[in-house]
């Protein structure tokens, strides 16, 4: 009798714990704030697709999902009209309309990060609560990429003052306000506590609107993890069930372990070198530029720095991006390389500096020095110099050296936002050209994706987008390198397969656990 | 002692003010905190407006000044990657560190001492030798590697001990402790095993050759001669002026330990000052580290005033001279 009623209560208790699913998570960083518009991270990107929403969403394959707004149609050449879901609560128990879309676009363009990217936005109008038109000031084709940034937030949980008399709805960046320690979105999340750098407890928000997600994690406990060791050794030991990112020289362990489910996959950063053409008068020369990328083996670099972790690159944006063109072939051809040298006048080569960051990408310093090794080939002698992020961009923009590493994630994951960050000519009255510390600049190039950007029609876009990396291929713009993939691992019966991207925003809230 | 008192803290001051104008001085290499506040596409001229507001751009000598006069009414400045006062985030982060150094400092002083003596009394027994072989490993394998092998035999392998943070705490009148709970104190073991590995050694080894080195003074062969029990000689005559030395480089280290737990502390993912500094030089927050800085400096002007007046009470001729 004693061991039938043991079993029913096991029984009672595991049934009702199979509802609740707590998810312990190990990321690089957490969120800097709970303001969602206080910084462009990506760590922010991924805390507000847990307690917030977004309008429309990027699916695995790169096209549009409905979530806050269920379609939305362009009724002109200017004007995208949204139509938006109904019966849909804020955390707060308001109920989510139109007014709290409009509400938040204007705080995005308050917002010192997101103010850029909203630039051609203009006040959107409201047709009626659950209708929404969304205007351009000219011509905008990326409407939908950036409707994936508008999440609403709840406009009257933000309006009005705090206890200490401040307003709530104040974007502050280093100091307190209402905003960066409370919260109130639409997402499947909410907050329920935070340790800022230690903890961050998210709660399944009781009455979130989509029912149809089979997500059944009811909590999940983030604990930010930096050191790469530690954060492998977390998920190995039972510690955490999530981690991400995996570091490479983990994966081969991680995927050979039964118990352990690795998911990675290519993503849009893509990690090049410029090449100062106004520094050094000798990277002028097409010839000397074609030499150097064909120096460079990149394929090898992705094969033994980054353990097959990355994925060589010849263009910017990576398959996917309407930017992308089939059949760039990969130039690495020492011998060739060896001769453009001496067509260029520099069979004796050269000496020239270079910087790089040694904690901003993965393997950032390993890089640099191989590509040093690399261009000693070919008679170029490169003195390197790494250093800190903390510290690196400052003599990026300065200009300090005569090849500069950076990398780039377009913001917008569409293939125009790198070249206009990266390869347009630098322009300080309207920021094109801002990260271009080569240098380059083509009129062509320039004009095509200024065309691109309020090109509509996606055919006629993607063709200019196209144009403009075969031209940058062509001129030997820069030297691309590789894209670094992205990678999360889980414990057996942890399915984050269907829920990770490109992006790299995992959408937790549709998460399934054994 | 009120006169060696007031003259300690006159050059506690002074201290102090030379480690804010350098922690100042340094601060400006650090880099841009507004570089980490920001995602990467904002424009400079926003950037630069940021800096303005935060007074960023400000000449050295009256960012200084302005610094100076918010420590006179208390406030060492601002974190802004936590968006709090500098010493509430310190503050916050102090009991993880404290407890695993408490924790270490108990376990070095308990062992130590025996190891220690065991090996200068009888230094050519099998013992001895192991325990001097050991701490030979100990000085010289980084506490990197130790932290590491242990994680992986005991979290991974065995899976007996989590491998990171603190586990749940209990908060005591404001004071967050891990040492009052089961998961809170085997989150501990890991981490105070690897930090006392790098510790131990330090003293057994010290501890051996001041004990040997007294165990060779002509009193201690004179306590022999008058044939008083050897426990008497060892423990009364030998081992008291053993612990001078002792003492001082002992305050020393634990002021270091409180300070520079950093690699312990980066490991295990405990969230104490030494991983708190770390992250605060990466990114870049400059006035959390000037404040950091200036803790730790207090610390170390109380631990060796601490470790002056012990002295003084273990062995009075130090406190004889010193009123002089």
């Amino acid at each position: 009798m004693k061991k039938l009623l043991f079993f029913a209560l096991a029984f009672i208790f595991l049934a009702t714990s199979a509802q609740g699913k707590t998810l312990k998570m190990a990321l690089d960083a957490d969120p800097e704030s709970m303001d969602p518009h206080v910084q462009l991270s990506g760590g922010m990107l991924q805390y507000t697709h847990l307690c917030f929403d977004p309008l429309i969403r990027w699916t695995k394959d790169m096209k549009f999902e409905p979530r806050l707004a269920t379609k939305w149609e362009r009724i002109d050449d200017l004007t995208v009209r949204f139509y938006l879901r109904e019966g849909v609560k804020f955390h707060s128990g308001n109920t989510f309309t139109a007014a709290d879309v409009a509400w938040t676009m204007d705080r995005l363009k308050k917002s010192e990060d997101f103010k850029g990217l909203f630039t051609s936005f203009a006040e959107p109008k409201i047709i009626d609560d659950y209708t929404i038109d969304i205007i351009t000031t000219e011509p905008y084709p990326l409407v939908e990429n950036m409707a994936t940034y508008i999440f609403p937030l709840d406009s009257k949980f933000y309006t009005g003052t705090d206890e200490k008399g401040l307003p709530k709805d104040a974007i502050v960046k280093t100091e307190y306000s209402f905003a960066n320690q409370n919260q109130s979105g639409t997402g499947p999340f909410y907050v329920e506590s935070r340790e800022q750098g230690v903890k961050m407890v998210y709660k399944r928000f009781a009455d979130y609107w989509d029912k149809d997600s089979k997500g059944n994690v009811s909590e999940i406990i983030l604990t930010p993890i930096k050191e790469n060791a530690t954060r492998t050794a977390a998920l190995l030991s039972g510690g955490v069930d999530f981690i991400a990112p995996v570091p490479p020289q983990d994966f081969d362990r991680l995927s050979t372990n039964k118990d352990i489910n690795l998911v990675s996959m290519a993503g849009s950063r893509i990690i090049t070198f410029q090449l100062n053409q106004k520094r050094k008068p000798e990277f002028a020369n097409l010839k000397v530029r074609q030499a150097i990328i064909a120096a460079i083996d990149n394929a090898g670099i992705v094969a033994k720095l980054m353990k097959g972790t990355a994925t060589a690159a010849q263009q910017q944006g990576p398959e996917g991006f309407d930017g992308y063109v089939e059949g760039l072939t990969p130039r690495f051809d020492l011998a060739k390389a060896k001769q453009l040298m001496k067509e260029a006048g520099f069979e004796k080569g050269f000496e020239a500096t270079m910087i790089a960051p040694n904690n901003r990408y993965v393997n950032d310093e390993k890089i640099a020095e191989a590509v040093v090794s690399m261009l000693s080939k070919i008679g170029i002698k490169v003195s390197l110099k790494t250093m800190p992020k903390a510290q690196y961009w400052d003599e990026f923009d300065a200009q300090v050296a005569d090849i500069q590493m950076i990398g780039w994630h377009s913001d917008t994951e569409d293939s125009a936002n790198y070249s206009e960050y990266l390869l347009m000519c630098p322009n300080k009255d309207t920021g094109k050209g801002q990260y271009n510390s080569g240098n380059y600049c083509n009129a062509k190039l320039d004009e095509l994706v200024n065309q691109a950007n309020v090109e509509n029609d996606r055919v006629k876009r993607r063709a200019l987008l196209q144009e403009v990396e075969k031209i940058a291929y062509e001129d030997a713009a820069y030297v691309p390198l590789h894209w670094q993939n992205l990678s999360w691992a889980a414990k057996k019966g942890v399915d984050i397969e269907p829920v990770v991207n490109i992006m790299d925003f995992p959408y937790l809230g549709d998460l399934v656990v054994e | 002692m009120f006169a060696f008192t007031v003259r300690r803290i006159i050059q506690a001051i002074i201290v102090m003010l030379i480690i804010s104008f350098i922690g100042f001085a340094l601060k400006q290499s650090v880099g841009d905190p507004v570089r980490e506040l920001t995602g990467i596409s904002v424009s400079a001229a926003e950037r630069d407006a940021i800096r303005e507001k935060l007074g960023l751009n400000d000449p050295f000598l009256i960012q200084y000044g302005r610094f100076l006069k918010g420590a006179m009414q208390g406030n060492i400045g601002q974190s802004f990657f936590y968006k709090k006062p500098a010493m509430e985030v310190i503050l916050n982060k102090a009991p993880a560190t404290i407890e695993l150094v408490m924790c270490c400092t108990f376990l070095i002083v308990v062992l130590s001492i025996p190891m220690g003596i065991y090996s200068a009394i009888y230094p050519k027994r099998l013992l001895s030798r192991l325990i001097m072989g050991l701490s030979t490993i100990g000085v010289s394998v980084p506490i990197f590697l130790i932290a590491i092998l242990l994680i992986y035999v005991f979290a991974i392998e065995l899976n007996w001990l989590p491998s990171y943070g603190r586990g749940e705490t209990v908060n005591v009148w404001g004071w967050e402790s891990g040492l009052l709970t089961l998961d809170g104190l085997r989150h501990l073991i890991l981490p105070t095993t690897a930090l006392t590995a790098l510790m131990l050694p330090l003293f057994v080894r010290l501890i051996r050759s001041e004990m040997m080195e007294v165990l060779e003074t002509e009193y201690v062969k004179f306590a022999w001669a008058k044939g008083l029990p050897r426990m008497r000689i060892w423990f009364v005559h030998a081992f008291k002026n053993t612990l001078l030395p002792v003492i001082t480089v002992g305050g020393v280290q634990i002021g270091t330990m409180i300070a520079f737990t950093i690699l312990t502390e980066t490991v295990f993912q405990w969230g104490g000052l030494g991983f708190l500094f770390l992250e605060a030089v990466e990114r870049a927050d400059t006035s959390l580290l000037v404040a950091y800085l200036i803790f730790v400096g207090i610390i170390f002007v109380v631990v060796n005033t601490a470790v002056d007046i012990i002295y003084g009470l273990v062995n009075p001729m130090v406190r004889i001279t010193g009123r002089k």
